[in-house]
Order: structure tokens, then C-alpha cells, then sequence
């Protein structure tokens, strides 16, 4: 049996009396691709620098690369790659320099460096604003720089916190083109995210995070088989009218959720509920069937929405 | 259990030099495109000697000197601006830079995700303030040698002392950096380096004062490091200096194990 | 207060008076400390080493705290309204969530902000310069009551600098040009306009460069003021002068901040 590259038992991080992740368990297996998804404030990204060894853990136990962070810092981070979740590219220096000075600090050697750093701004499709300031470059392009420069050192391990926020679709399917990529040349992907498309593009497996607390943990079929039935159909109400609702779709799926606008029915087959849902009179000003989906494991999990 | 070993390219650099350097690197890259900065801060020490000492000491005279015997007002003021100059260049370098990357530019969040720590952070930023500190220094001995006929061999040691000065306030304005909230916490360093500059013995010797003040001057940081330059620009060295250089040292020891802690603190959280 | 009755102009001075809100104590304290500072150190404590009638002559007669006091009061108007004009307009512009952008938003155009601006730096020099005049009062250095107009004196000085400054201010993309704005303006201009020692002192060609740059004729007016000894004609030359470098800064910053803010 392979040993994990990241081991958590019992995890636990404090900020004062807050406690921001409560006792999390979870390994991530060498190549694989492991996703943490959660709202806001989950602990996504206290997990993430915890990891990452520059945040100490308050509690429980954590090996990266087989070693504690908190003791080896400096070796652990030589082998890891890291996208945070708010870009903090050097805006002092131009494009390319950003990624030669951050390879420096890796301690490359200056020849070396500079064929990787050529090598980077292909990979990123900047090449042609090498030298310009980083603060000229468009949101994306700053994103599509820091995924690069956290490339520099080659990493085993890659920690991406939200690695597609502020991207335009089309640029997030390119970056996830390229983290498909990554995975194939046997990099190890650790990706948090509040998209659940993200999540069922990327990872093998995930946790679903909510309060710092692990709320479920598998593969995103395995997660929707186990909490959620096949297809769900949406009843959409006028204004804060659907909690009323509720009481007269009893019986006609095995689950339903009541949201401020919608009624959630989960089902086995939609359309059969569908047509029930007719023949009771019920009169909602939308009808969808659609498959469930890592967000219906989430509101089943929690009672509560994954993006408002 | 061993510790990871890095992939081919990659160094922890353990050294305790190595890491620090990649930073100091960063900031010369940085500084290497605005040379009006240097050059501006080369001149700027000769302008307070020409003002001062030539200006005012047309209208002082002389000014007796640490053993008692008169000197020209020049020769006098010259070692103090030394000094002063090193601390003012250090500080000016070390606190606005600093606070700006530290919550601005959110710089060294970008740098402690690489193998350098906080500590070398903090390391990097204050080597890169006294090796211009230090260039400065070295510029305003020459100045001094010209303008202010000073021939003792002895003001060669100034240099190194003027360098520990530099040394001193970079890591307190580091320090003071890591606990600054907002700008208007400039005003604060402000007011502590006003009066440091003010009454460091800096214009006229301590006798002038009261006793208690005496006492309180001798006892603030500044006043050691111009002591020092006096004493080795007039050449007339004595054993005090030994006690003003362990007073810098002390300080900048402890400055720096203060800003490690506390960038450890911001950085890591 | 009601706001509409502020006129626009002037309305940019709610934002600065928040940020001033926010900090007065430590602001209040530089202020206050920096005359007590100087004028200890330098007016009196250096003073104590400078005298003999020939050299107190050349000074004007009275001592050396007299003659520097005036001065420090006009440097230290150049010092208020350099830094208020330079930071704070970088600030303003790109870091504390671009204020001039929201005052843009809301219905103030290019101009207003200017003049915003500028009235902001004018109160604050004012306040500085009522500071100095009390303490300088305090250490025994005014000699007649015409020292009052430093209180317009200083504001004029400060304007006088801060208007071609924040002109250029406006245009810069990182805030390191400004080390050369203090460095080869402010330091020399604070060390040479016959402040720490008498004009006559310097070599003919720099004296003429000093007359030419607005800190000196600050300096005359307030050391004539401080003195009593002001006449009616230098002292509107001196005027007419520092309006004139004020009119035209103001000129260039409508122009510079107009290419800035509102392409
Ligand atoms: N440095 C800190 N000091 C105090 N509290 C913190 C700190 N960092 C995070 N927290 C708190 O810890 C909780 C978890 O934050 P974290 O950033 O890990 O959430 P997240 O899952 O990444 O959320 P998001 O999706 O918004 O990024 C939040 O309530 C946050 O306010
Ligand atoms: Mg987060």
C-alpha cells in the first residue's frame, strides 16, 4: 500500500477562541486528485495553509510528504506548489521576474531557471507580456501567472485554493485542460472550490466541508448516489411562497427540501413526480427535472445552499 | 525518519545566508531600476554637512570637542550627521517599504509559501536597508574628509560604526512595520525619531543640558552611535566605544528576534 | 450638517475630514511636538552656542531662536503640505479603495476635487502654523503682533508647493519619484533659503537660485512679520510671487488630474 502524501487525524485550527477546523480526518493518495468543497468560511483555506506549512495546526496530527510541516516548513513548501486564493504576485516586478525571482527563492540555479521560466510564460500563454508590469494584466491573466509560478519548482504536491474564481469560462475550462494535464505527468492535486462543477471535473475524490467540520467524504458519484436519489425536480414558486408549499407535496417523493423560492423533490424517476405533482392542482410558475447534483448533497448534508 | 529530499534543481539552501539572499536579490532587482534613489540618497547627507556644518558653523565658531578642546564647528557636527543620516536612511528604508509589502502589496504572502521563512523575511529586508545604508555612509565620509578636513586614520573605523547604526534602526523600523495598523502610524516613528535626531548630542555637546536629560540622552540609542563617530572622526578614540557598539549590537539582537516573532505571526497565522 | 448645503467644491473635505477623524490625536501630537522640538533644540540649544555682536548683526540683532523661529514656521508649512500632497494623492488615487474614483462617482467633477484637495492641505498648514506661531510665542521669539498673518502666510507658502506637487503627483505610477521630491527639493530648499543662516552667507550664483524658489520670500514674510519690521511693498511682492507659483500649480493639476481621472 502506497503511504499518503497528505495524513490528517483529529486536525484542528484556532484563530483566538474561533475554531475554524474541528478535528478533520482524511488522507490524499499519491496522483490522485482530492477536492475540498464548502461555503464561505467552511475552513477550505485554513485547512489549505495549514498544509501548505505556513500556518501551524492548533491540534490533532498532519504529515505532508511524510513529515510534520510545523517541524520540516521550509523542506515541505521546497516540494510544494501553491495557488492562494487572493493572487500575491510581486507587483514591483514584471511578469517574467515574478516567476524568476519566486524560482529563486526556491534556490534554482540562475541557468536553469531561466529555460523554466520560458517554459512557464508558454505554459500561462503569456509569453508575449513577458516584460510587462504585473498590474497591467487582466484578472485572468494574473490567475493564469500565479498557477504558473506556482509550477517553478516542479512540484509533487499542488495546493490550489479556488484555483478558477474570477475566470471566464472559457478560461476555466482551459486551466482545468491543464491541470488534467498536470495529474497525467503524476502531480498530486489538492483543489478547494464552492463550484460543484469544478468539483465533479477535477477531483477523484472529495470532502464536503461545512463549519470546519468534514460533513462527507467519497467520490462525486459516490457522494450523490449515497445522499441524494438519481434526478430532482424543481418546483419554482413566486416570492417566498414555496415554504407554504411544502405541505402539499407530502408523500410524493421520498425527500423534498423547501427553499425560500423552490421546493426540491428527489426522486427516482422526475417525471413520473413531475406528472404527480400535476395531478394534485399544484400550480408552480416553473417546472425542472434535472440529475442531482454534488450541490443536492450539500443541501441534504447541511440544510443549507453551497453558493447564495 | 528523514526529512524530505527536494527534486533535482530544487535547494532548501539551509545555509543561513543562502534563502535571505534570493530576497535581497529580489530587492536589488527591484532597486536596480529606479538609480535616482541611489544617487538622491548620496546627496542628500552632503546637503545637511554643506547647510550645518559650513552654514551654521560660519556662526558658531567652535565647539568643544569630546576630550575638551575646541574643534571647528564643522568637524564637530560632521561625525553626528554620520550617524543620524545612517539612522534616518535606515528607517525611511525599513518602514514604509516594509508595511507596504507586509499589507499592500501582500508580498511576502506570495514569499512565505516558497522554503523561506518569516525569519529570513525579516533578514533579507534588513541586509538589503544596510547595504545602503552603507553606501550612503561610505559617500559621507568621503564628503566629510573634503569638506570638514577630516585626516584621522581613525574615521575609517567610522564607517563599520556608522553601519551598525544602520543596522539598529533597519531592524527597529522592521519591527516597527510589523506592528504598524495604517499609515497614520508613520507619525508615530515620527515622533520617537525627531527627538532621537534632535538631541542625540547631535548639534552641540551634552553639557548643555540639564542632568536628568543628560542622563536620558545617554541612555537613548542614536546618542551611542554618535558618540562613536565623533570620537573616531576627531581621532580620539576611548574604551567608551566599546560600550556604545555593544549597546547597537544589543539592540539590533533584539529588534530582530521581535520582528521574527511578530512576522511569524502575521505571516503564518 | 446638512450636506447640500456644503458647495461642491468643497465637498471632498468630508472625506478628509473622516480620515483626519480617524487619526487627529497622533496628526495633533506631530504637530504640536515638532515646534516644541526644533525650537528647544536648535532655537534655543544650539542658539546658546551662536553670539557676539557681529554674527548676532548679521542675524538682525536679535537672537539666534528669533531668527530661526519665523523661519521653521514656513519649513515646516513646505514639510506639512509636501507630504499631504504627494502620499496622500498617491493614496487616493490607488491604494485606501481609490478615494477620488468614489468622490468621481459621486456628482464632483475634476475640478472640485482639486480645489478639494488643496483646501484640505490649507487647513491642515494652517493648523501647523497656528501650532508654531503659539510656541514659538512661548519661547519668547515674537516680537510684534503682526505675526498673526502668519496664519494666512503659512496656508499661502504650503499652497505654493502644494499645487505644482500634486500636478505631478497625480501622474506617477509608484510612489519611489517622491523620495526625489524630498530628497532634491524639500532637504535643499529647508537647508538654503536663509533658513539656519543668512542668504548673504551663500556664494552669488546659488542666492539667486534661492530668490527664485518660493521658500525664501515665505521666509522673508515671516521673519518680517515675526519682527515687526515688514514694509507694505516687499511684502506684496513677496505675495504676488508666491499667488502667482499657486495659480499656475493649480493650472497644471486641473490639466493633469483631468488626463489622470477622466481621460
Ligand atoms: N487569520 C485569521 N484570523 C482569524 N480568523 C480567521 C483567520 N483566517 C480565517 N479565519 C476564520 O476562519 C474561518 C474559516 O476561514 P477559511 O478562510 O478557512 O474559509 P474558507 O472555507 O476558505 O472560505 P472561503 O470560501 O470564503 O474562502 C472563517 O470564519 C474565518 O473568518
Ligand atoms: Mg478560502
Amino acid at each position: 500500500m502506497t503511504e499518503p502524501l497528505v495524513m490528517a487525524r483529529a486536525l484542528v485550527k484556532r484563530f483566538g477562541n474561533f475554531v475554524a477546523v474541528d478535528h478533520i480526518d482524511f488522507d490524499v493518495l499519491p496522483g490522485e486528485a482530492f477536492g475540498f468543497l464548502g461555503p464561505n468560511g467552511a475552513g477550505k483555506s485554513s485547512t489549505m495553509r495549514m498544509i501548505g506549512a505556513t500556518s501551524p495546526r492548533s491540534g490533532g496530527e498532519l504529515r505532508v510528504l511524510g513529515v510534520e510541516p510545523d517541524d520540516y516548513g521550509p523542506q515541505v513548501r521546497a516540494r510544494l506548489g501553491v495557488v492562494p486564493q487572493e493572487d500575491n504576485l510581486d507587483t514591483e516586478l514584471s511578469v517574467s521576474d515574478n516567476l524568476y525571482v519566486y524560482g529563486r527563492y526556491f534556490g534554482i540555479p540562475r541557468r536553469q531557471l531561466r529555460q523554466r521560466v520560458a517554459e512557464l510564460l508558454d505554459f500561462a500563454q503569456l509569453a508575449e507580456r513577458a516584460g510587462d508590469r504585473v498590474n497591467d494584466l487582466s484578472g485572468g491573466m494574473k490567475r493564469r501567472l500565479t498557477i504558473a509560478r506556482s509550477l517553478v519548482n516542479q512540484p509533487e504536491l499542488l495546493l490550489l485554493d479556488e484555483p478558477t474564481t474570477g475566470l471566464d469560462p472559457q478560461a476555466r475550462h482551459l486551466l482545468w485542460d491543464r491541470l488534467h494535464r498536470l495529474k497525467r505527468s503524476g502531480v498530486t492535486l489538492l483543489v478547494t472550490t464552492h463550484y460543484m462543477e469544478e468539483a465533479e471535473q477535477l477531483c477523484d475524490r472529495l470532502v464536503v466541508m461545512d463549519r470546519g467540520r468534514i460533513a462527507a467524504m467519497g467520490s462525486p458519484r459516490q457522494l450523490i448516489e449515497r445522499y441524494v436519489s438519481r434526478e430532482v425536480v424543481e418546483l419554482r414558486f413566486d416570492d417566498e411562497e414555496a415554504p407554504a408549499m411544502a405541505s402539499l407535496v407530502n408523500g410524493l417523493a421520498p425527500h423534498t427540501e423547501a427553499l425560500a423560492d423552490r421546493l426540491l423533490l428527489y426522486t427516482e424517476d422526475g417525471d413520473l413526480t413531475a406528472q404527480a405533482v400535476a395531478r394534485r392542482g399544484l400550480k408552480p410558475t416553473n417546472v425542472l427535472v434535472r440529475r442531482a447534483s454534488l450541490e443536492d448533497v450539500f443541501l441534504r448534508l447541511t440544510g443549507r445552499q453551497l453558493v447564495d | 525518519m528523514s526529512s524530505p529530499a527536494p527534486r533535482v534543481g530544487v535547494t532548501v539552501a539551509s545555509p543561513r545566508f543562502a534563502r535571505p539572499a534570493a530576497l535581497v536579490g529580489r530587492n536589488l532587482m527591484v532597486q536596480k531600476a529606479v538609480p535616482y534613489v541611489w544617487a538622491t540618497g548620496l546627496v542628500e547627507p552632503v546637503f545637511y554637512l554643506l547647510s550645518i556644518g559650513v552654514g551654521i558653523g560660519h556662526l558658531v565658531g567652535k565647539m568643544p570637542g569630546p576630550n575638551g578642546a575646541e574643534v571647528p564647528y564643522a568637524a564637530f557636527v560632521a561625525p553626528a550627521l554620520l550617524a543620524s543620516s545612517a539612522m534616518n536612511g535606515a528607517v525611511y528604508e525599513c518602514t514604509t517599504n516594509i508595511f507596504d509589502k507586509l499589507h499592500w502589496a501582500k508580498i511576502y504572502r506570495g514569499v512565505v509559501a516558497t522554503p523561506l521563512t518569516p525569519r529570513d523575511i525579516a533578514v533579507a529586508e534588513v541586509a538589503s536597508a544596510v547595504v545602503r545604508s552603507a553606501l550612503y555612509s561610505a559617500a559621507f565620509l568621503v564628503a566629510m574628509a573634503v569638506l570638514s578636513g577630516t585626516r584621522s586614520p581613525w574615521a575609517l573605523l567610522a564607517l563599520p560604526c556608522a553601519v551598525l547604526v544602520g543596522l539598529a534602526f533597519a531592524a527597529c523600523g522592521f519591527m516597527s512595520a510589523c506592528y504598524m495598523r495604517s499609515w497614520t502610524d508613520f507619525d508615530k516613528v515620527m515622533l520617537v525619531q525627531m527627538p532621537l535626531f534632535l538631541f542625540s548630542a547631535t548639534f552641540y555637546p551634552l553639557s548643555v543640558f540639564p542632568r536628568w536629560l543628560q542622563l536620558l540622552v545617554e541612555a537613548a540609542p542614536l546618542y551611542q552611535g554618535v558618540a562613536a563617530c565623533r570620537e573616531l572622526c576627531l581621532g580620539q578614540p576611548s574604551w567608551d566605544i566599546i560600550g556604545h557598539l555593544a549597546y547597537l549590537a544589543a539592540l539590533a539582537g533584539a529588534a530582530m528576534a521581535i520582528s521574527t516573532r511578530r512576522a511569524t505571526k502575521l505571516l503564518t497565522p | 450638517m446638512a450636506g447640500t448645503q456644503v458647495p461642491m467644491r468643497l465637498r471632498p473635505l468630508h472625506y478628509f475630514w473622516a480620515t483626519f477623524r480617524r487619526q487627529w490625536r497622533s496628526d495633533i501630537s506631530t504637530t504640536f511636538l515638532t515646534p516644541v522640538l526644533y525650537l528647544a533644540s536648535i532655537g534655543a540649544g544650539l542658539g546658546s552656542f551662536i553670539k557676539g555682536g557681529q554674527v548676532l548683526a548679521s542675524l538682525g540683532g536679535e537672537d539666534y531662536l528669533s531668527f530661526v523661529a519665523p523661519a521653521l514656521l514656513v519649513t515646516t508649512a513646505m514639510q506639512v503640505a509636501v507630504s499631504r500632497s504627494t502620499y496622500d494623492v498617491y493614496g487616493c488615487k490607488n491604494w485606501w479603495s481609490g478615494a477620488y474614483r468614489s468622490m468621481l462617482a459621486a456628482p464632483l467633477s475634476v475640478g472640485d476635487i482639486v480645489t478639494g484637495h488643496l483646501a484640505w492641505v490649507a487647513a491642515r498648514v494652517g493648523l501647523a502654523s497656528a501650532f508654531y506661531l503659539a510656541v514659538s510665542a512661548a519661547f519668547g521669539a515674537v516680537h510684534s503682533p503682526a505675526a498673526a498673518a502668519d496664519l494666512v502666510v503659512g496656508p499661502v507658502v504650503g499652497l505654493a508647493f502644494a499645487a505644482p506637487i500634486i500636478a505631478y503627483a497625480i501622474t506617477v505610477r509608484h510612489e519611489q519619484p517622491f523620495v526625489m521630491i524630498f530628497r532634491l527639493v524639500m532637504v535643499p530648499l529647508f537647508l538654503f533659503s536663509g533658513t539656519f543662516f543668512p542668504l548673504s552667507q551663500l556664494p552669488t550664483g546659488l542666492r539667486y537660485i534661492a530668490y527664485v524658489l518660493p521658500l525664501w520670500h515665505g521666509v522673508e514674510l515671516s521673519r518680517g512679520l515675526y519682527q515687526g519690521s515688514l514694509g507694505a511693498w516687499p511684502a506684496l511682492g513677496h505675495l504676488a510671487y508666491l499667488v502667482v507659483v499657486i495659480a499656475v500649480g493649480s493650472m497644471a493639476a486641473s490639466r493633469t488630474y483631468r488626463k489622470e481621472l477622466a481621460p
